[in-house]
């Protein structure tokens, strides 16, 4: 049996082509510029815990200014230009980012501690892809909305996460700069290197200056940006906690606000499945960029009577998934992004433990120092228990078995969030039936976690409003006029 | 259980296979090829794929002295590297199992004879078993038998099923490894399907294809193949072989392969007792990887034999 044994070995990415600086300034006006308190953060790498750089931390002073930069860059430059112009600017951006595809993905992997894979093969192409799309759409606009007058908004201000940093900046400031507006944007402050990276990318590309601006920071940065009288529109992506605070603070005001915010997705198996893809799926689903995902399939249904062999599939499937160093290009589940989502995730998993549930994880030895999480499945999980409710945001699973099409639905449906939900089955009507009937703004059916620019994605309920992507991606940085 | 499912029983044995989706069966593989093998894997990976090699001639025009040449190959792989492995079978026409079986002597390399009208099956049962018995009378170790895939793709599951058991049953102590012709099914969930069947009719192996047809072992007909020894193992605890034949000559695919065998099945296939090329020239590419890992340089193809 030993002789048998094959275990691969690792083989790292070369971070050799990867320059970061030892402090970043702020971004505005075309320039980088020093926060004007003199603040700095450090960024660190979850792989191992080491410091990557110092990020200036924006104070609403600092974010006045790259306010007034952005409303005059909109006032006599972005607001007068063509969309053939616009689009040529985006077009420009999204082949500069190709041709840094490799360092971006790298610095993506480095600072965020995502398997290198995801970052090289999803994150950055889809990034690249956005800019491709929205570009083709800025001079389309009449096309896009026939037989309607438009025109943008303004000044955007956006608060991106930090599990996609860069494909979540390219889902906003896109689509924004297509319809015409100006953009300021604050980074999540455990990533804001490619961020700052896509900055230096605007000035290679000629970008008019305070067409982009880019402002680090904690929290305070971002409710300095929502309270600024002079943005228009609020774009947010993360915790529903916090979405509900940009809406209260938007509430009385003019701004415009699209939020996606979090879920407690439903992947939904049913006995007739094509099994061994849906066993895939499942891993796709929920150990996808180490549940960081915020439509995870984290609530697994599935029928009775394929229960027990769906489960014994996933252990054994388990056991293949690579946990450890994202530099290494064959790890599938790589750092926690910070120490204290780890600590999150790790109250949850006494939390399931308490509430009775069934854990089991892979037998895997994790790296040290770093952020580390092993893949996690629950069994035996109540529809009440609070692993079942509240979002982990982190590779665990909760599995529920069902016996009918009534009662999924039911269950499915039984969350205050509404973002995304899997439907697994080899019968075409039942797809029709189940994603009618499913409170959640993206379905996917026989597949999960599947992205692309030209598709909307957005939630129901209290997972958000409002959709990225795709054609509807413009609406959210448009005003009509009929 | 051999041979002894009614056609009640069979309907509803093939009524269990599962549905196979072809698009999340790309993207599995698609993760597996991500993966990369270097250094040391690269090396063992390399000495396993050599040691599960049928070295293989299906020619019209082989001769005895081909025959005799391949089996001096299959024992003496390149006498220029040491300690290397030799390759599993000798795969022949029945014909010249008798020569292969001498030449081999008691190297402790099979001879895998294929049989049942090889390699289209278009023959009347009664000729298939005579094939069969022949292969066995010159001493084969290993039946390589084809299916009557006309009759199963007409659905005539029972005649394609009786078949497999009958020449199962004449096998004695040889191993049966049954061929499917892959590329001449419609799709993967009919992979599946005749994978479960002929496992439940005594496959000891099943293989992709006879070689002579494209498309032939291609990964995810080999994964949908995986996968049924997979359930049938968890069911049953009874392991079956895997010998994916036709298409796969490079050192970089069959490595893929081997990695998708330890993904899907485990470590303990990762044998010669369990899985198999079928391969005429993946052997070379195997040899020529092989020294360019130890000596890091590339040699000519000329220092490799091809018989």
């Amino acid at each position: 049996m030993s002789e048998n044994n094959w275990n691969l070995e690792p083989s790292l990415e070369s971070v050799a082509q990867v320059q970061i600086k030892p402090q970043y300034e702020l971004f505005i006006n075309g320039k980088w510029q020093a926060p004007l308190a003199a603040t700095y953060f450090a960024t660190v790498n979850p792989a191992d815990e080491k410091h990557l750089a110092h990020i200036a931390q924006a104070n609403a002073a600092d974010v006045d200014l790259a306010v007034k930069a952005a409303r005059a860059a909109y006032d006599n430059v972005w607001s007068q230009l063509s969309g053939a112009a616009r689009g040529k600017y985006l077009f420009r951006i999204a082949r500069l980012m190709q041709e840094k595809a490799r360092e971006l993905a790298v610095l993506e992997t480095l600072d965020g501690g995502k398997p290198i894979r995801e970052s090289r093969d999803i994150d950055i192409p889809l990034a690249c892809n956005h800019f491709f799309y929205y570009a083709g759409w800025a001079d389309k606009l009449q096309e896009a909305f026939p037989g309607q007058q438009m025109e943008a908004l303004g000044v955007a201000g956006q608060i991106t996460p930090w599990n996609f940093p860069l494909l979540m900046l390219a889902w906003k400031v896109a689509p924004a700069l297509a319809c015409g507006n100006t953009v300021v944007l604050k980074p999540a402050e455990t990533t804001s290197l490619t961020a700052l990276k896509f900055a230096e990318i605007c000035q290679e590309a000629g970008l008019p200056a305070g067409v982009v601006n880019i402002v680090t920071g904690y929290g305070d940065t971002g409710a300095a940006l929502v309270a600024h009288p002079n943005v228009d529109k609020i774009a947010f992506t993360g915790s529903t906690a916090v979405g509900k605070q940009i809406q209260k603070a938007c509430i009385g005001t003019p701004k415009k606000v699209t939020l996606e915010l979090g879920g407690k997705s439903a992947n939904i198996i049913l006995e007739d499945a094509p099994m061994d893809q849906a066993v895939e799926g499942i891993i796709n689903s929920i150990f996808f960029n180490q549940g960081h995902v915020c439509c995870a399939g984290s609530r697994l249904f599935v029928q009775e009577s394929i229960a027990e062999q769906v489960i014994a599939k996933l252990k054994f499937r388990l056991q293949s998934i690579y946990v450890g160093n994202p530099l290494d290009k064959n790890t599938d589940i790589g750092a926690i992004n910070s120490k204290k989502q780890l600590e999150t995730i790790e109250e949850y998993l006494d939390i399931g433990l308490a509430e009775g549930a069934e854990i089991y994880q892979p037998d895997c030895t994790l790296p040290s120092p770093g952020f580390y999480c092993k893949p996690t499945i629950f069994t035996d999980v109540a529809q009440s228990a609070r692993i079942a409710q509240e979002e982990i945001f982190g590779p665990v699973l909760t599995i529920q078995t069902f016996r009918t099409m009534e009662e999924v639905v039911q269950k499915a449906n039984n969350s205050p969030y509404g973002l995304a939900a899997g439907v697994w089955t080899a019968n075409g009507a039942r797809i029709f039936g189940l994603s009618s009937q499913l409170q959640a703004g993206v379905v996917w059916a026989n597949t999960y976690n599947k992205f692309d620019p030209a598709s909307p994605f957005g939630g129901y309920k209290e997972s958000g409003f409002g959709r990225e992507g795709g054609r509807h991606g413009l609406s959210a940085y448009l005003q009509f006029k009929n | 259980m051999l041979g002894n499912l009614s056609t009640p029983e069979l309907s509803s044995l093939l009524a269990l296979s599962p549905s196979i989706d072809q698009i999340g069966t790309l993207e599995r593989i698609a993760r597996i090829q991500a993966r990369s093998i270097k250094g040391a894997a690269k090396l063992q990976g390399l000495r396993m794929a050599l040691s599960m090699i049928d070295l293989t001639t299906l020619e019209g025009k082989d001769t005895p002295s081909k025959v005799r040449q391949l089996c001096f190959k299959a024992q003496h792989l390149h006498d220029q590297a040491p300690d290397l492995p030799t390759v599993a079978a000798v795969c022949v026409f029945p014909t010249m199992v008798g020569v292969a079986k001498k030449a081999l002597g008691n190297s402790g390399i099979k001879v895998a004879s294929v049989s049942t009208a090889f390699p289209s099956g278009q023959a009347p049962f009664e000729v298939k078993k005579l094939d069969t018995l022949y292969a066995l009378d010159n001493g084969a170790d290993e039946i390589d038998m084809v299916i009557s895939r006309g009759r199963f793709l007409a659905g005539d599951y029972q005649f394609v099923y009786d078949e497999i058991a009958a020449i199962k049953a004449l096998c004695g102590t040889a191993r049966l490894k049954v061929i499917f012709e892959t590329g001449e099914l419609d799709s993967l969930d009919q992979v599946r399907k005749i994978s479960d069947l002929a496992i439940a009719a005594g496959a000891d192996f099943i293989k992709t294809s006879t070689g002579k047809i494209q498309p032939a072992a291609t990964f995810p007909v080999v994964h949908t193949m995986l996968c049924a020894i997979k359930d049938h193992y968890d069911k049953t605890g009874q392991m079956i072989g895997m010998k994916p034949a036709g298409g796969i000559s490079s050192s970089k695919l069959a490595l893929q392969h081997l990695l998708m065998v330890k993904e899907v099945l485990g470590e303990a296939w990762l044998t010669n007792e369990w899985y198999r090329f079928g391969a005429s020239s993946l052997a070379n590419d195997l040899l020529m990887q092989y020294q360019k890992q130890l000596t890091g340089k590339y040699q000519s193809a000329t220092y490799f034999s091809i018989d």
